[in-house]
């Protein structure tokens, strides 16, 4: 459940980089400093582990597919929520970075969606909330059976959220929840079982690897500084993403909303210096200047506008493939001339 | 099978990739990385509809695959294995989205198809950017430069951890795959109950790794930092790679290039060509 950037508008992009950096600095902080030699090679050997565990599947029995493991509850099982949140935000960019899944502006959606849930939320109130301190087998599992169905259910939730927030793609709000919801139910119980049984087994073979308690951190060294900063910026984000979101997600939809309040239209910008440069602007940047492909449209005007429009088009389409080969004709004849430099 | 040792020579020939020695190799790594985000954040900020526009950003990859002479048909290759998942999103778009934006003769062409092309464009671009900048900058001078960049050490420390055990851990789960493999016949033996066998075996020994692997280190008087190769300098080159590129960034972004050309080709399609139709 990757969020993509292709998918993704940059505010909420950025919104989500700053908050799951926050959190990045935020566990890091709780781990602290003096844990540092001793934790990491530990917390980075079991992040690759995951890898090496998300290449070996298993066949679920009655439907002939196959799955693996996603591995947030077992790290946060194994390494408490603080590393565990690290392993997985490492997991993350390695797969962003080698395999192009998600994008590099998607990792802090892609962070939060898959690394918060099973760390911060899942791990805390539904883990050690059932299983308590000393968890018998069946307990244990139903623990992690209900956290791994929860992490995967608000995971799949936030990816439907951000994607229609940034309002690239066109699937209604509902539609896209019904399907994203029902597929990870289904990711979800698979991910329990395979996990609950691997803690299991864990428990009677090496049952020392399961006596992890993080350390609390004294209350001065909290990060407040961080924590402020993170905040209010992603406040400032936020605020300007829901404003963004109503000009964006339909182009007309702040003109629409300004005519509603005010009974006209769009506000007089014909005075001042500011409004008729950035008028200006706008009419130079704008690929479809007013979007003037209003339904309610006579066929007459239409017919009018029929050939214009055509020729519009025509002449993007010539423009984009001759920008296009004009691209790659300069790629082709610098990679002639500097080849013999190279290596 | 083949999957589990195709991707770990995949991560293995990217990384030989970032070993080179070219201009934009021996740049640094903040200066590669500054840029890529710059160049993502230019490429998305577009409006839903738009396809033309995009266009002329591929003059970065294009530049940058030049320079660094990485082998382009291997990086689409990899752009291609990651765009599935986003037909399969952006191809509902025309489904709901049907409002006629385009009309040629008695074609219409619905405003979905624009946004479904869009995507594509978009993930082609940003994809592309993340691997020609892992492959230009290699693993471990990204994690280095994120931490001169604000990351947390911590963090920082146990990614180069990771990445230098992802190799010999994904090598072990081959092996173990593989003998998984050739102890079972058809499906029987590649359920639940042998996978939690293997996986839980793979854990613990991963796990006692990890120690012997903290207490070598401990012993080596490891105090929590790596030291890098290559040096780290933001010289003059990187302020005029940076500066430019963001420069171009911009110009593209706010100059409509495609319409430009176009216009210089308005009286030929005027006069014939156009006419026709």
């Amino acid at each position: 459940m990757h969020m993509s950037d292709a998918l993704l508008s940059p505010l909420t992009g950025i919104a989500m980089c700053a908050l799951s950096t926050g959190m990045i600095a935020y566990s890091s902080g709780r781990i602290g400093k003096e844990e540092l030699e001793k934790r990491a090679p530990l917390i980075g050997v079991m992040a690759s582990f995951v890898f090496a565990a998300q290449m070996i599947n298993f066949t679920i029995p009655g439907t002939g597919s196959s799955g693996h493991l996603g591995g947030g509850v077992l790290l946060a099982v194994l390494l408490g929520p603080y590393a565990s949140f690290l392993a997985i935000s490492s997991v993350i960019l390695v797969q962003a970075l080698f395999f192009a899944d998600g994008g590099l502006l998607a990792l802090g959606c892609n962070i939060f969606n898959m690394g918060f849930f099973p760390a911060f939320i899942a791990y805390p109130f539904i883990y050690r909330k059932i299983a308590g301190s000393s968890p018998d087998a069946g307990k244990e599992s139903i623990a992690i059976m209900a956290a791994s169905v929860f992490s995967l259910q608000a995971g799949a939730f936030s990816v439907v959220l951000e994607s229609v927030a940034s309002g690239v793609s066109s699937l209604p709000f509902s539609a896209f929840a019904a399907v994203m919801q029902s597929v990870h139910l289904a990711i979800g119980v698979v991910e329990g079982v395979a996990t609950a049984g691997i803690v299991a087994f864990i428990r009677k073979a090496s049952p020392r690897m399961l006596q992890f308690h993080p350390k609390p951190l004294p209350l001065r060294e909290f990060p407040f500084k961080n924590a402020l900063f993170c905040l209010s910026l992603i406040t400032m984000l936020a605020a300007a993403g829901v404003i963004s979101w109503f000009s964006s997600a339909k182009p007309d939809g702040l003109e629409w909303s300004i005519q509603k309040i005010t009974g006209r239209e769009a506000p007089d910008s014909k005075n001042g210096r500011f409004h008729t440069f950035f008028e200006k602007m706008q009419k130079k940047t704008v690929f479809l200047p007013g979007y003037d492909f209003d339904a309610t449209e006579s066929a007459e005007a239409r017919m009018k506008t029929e050939s214009s429009r055509a020729g519009g088009m025509l002449s993007a389409v010539a423009g984009g493939i001759i920008t296009l080969l004009t691209v790659f004709l300069a790629g082709f004849l610098l990679r002639k001339f500097t080849g013999g430099k190279a290596g | 099978m083949t999957s589990i040792s195709s991707a770990a020579l995949d991560l293995k020939r990217l990384d030989i990739l970032a070993k080179q020695g070219t201009s934009i190799h021996l740049l640094d790594a903040r200066a590669k990385t500054i840029v890529t985000f710059g160049f993502i954040l230019a490429v998305i900020s577009f409006d839903r509809y738009e396809v033309a526009r995009l266009i002329p950003f591929f003059i970065f990859p294009a530049v940058i695959l030049s320079l660094s002479s990485l082998p382009s048909l291997y990086i689409i290759r990899k752009i291609a294995i990651a765009l599935p998942f986003l037909v399969a999103i952006g191809i509902f778009n025309p489904l709901v989205d049907h409002e006629t934006l385009y009309q040629l003769g008695h074609l219409h062409i619905a405003a979905g198809w624009f946004s479904f092309a869009s995507i594509i464009l978009r993930g082609i671009l940003t994809a592309g950017a993340a691997l020609i900048l892992v492959g230009v900058t290699g693993f471990n001078d990204i994690c280095l430069a994120l931490e001169r960049l604000g990351i947390p050490q911590i963090f920082v420390i146990q990614m180069l951890f990771m990445y230098r055990y992802l190799f010999v851990l994904v090598e072990e789960g081959e092996r173990v795959s593989r003998g998984r493999e050739l102890r079972s016949f058809g499906t029987r033996g590649f359920g639940s109950r042998s996978y939690i066998s293997v996986i839980g075996h793979l854990i613990i020994r991963t796990w006692e790794r990890a120690e012997r692997i903290r207490n070598a280190m401990l012993a080596r008087s490891f105090v929590g930092e790596f030291h890098a190769a290559s040096k780290m300098d933001f010289g003059k080159k990187e302020w005029f790679f940076v500066s430019s590129w963001l420069l171009i960034f911009i110009l593209l972004r706010f100059i409509n290039i495609p319409e430009r050309m176009s216009s210089l080709l308005a009286p030929l399609l005027n006069s014939r060509f156009f006419n026709s139709f």
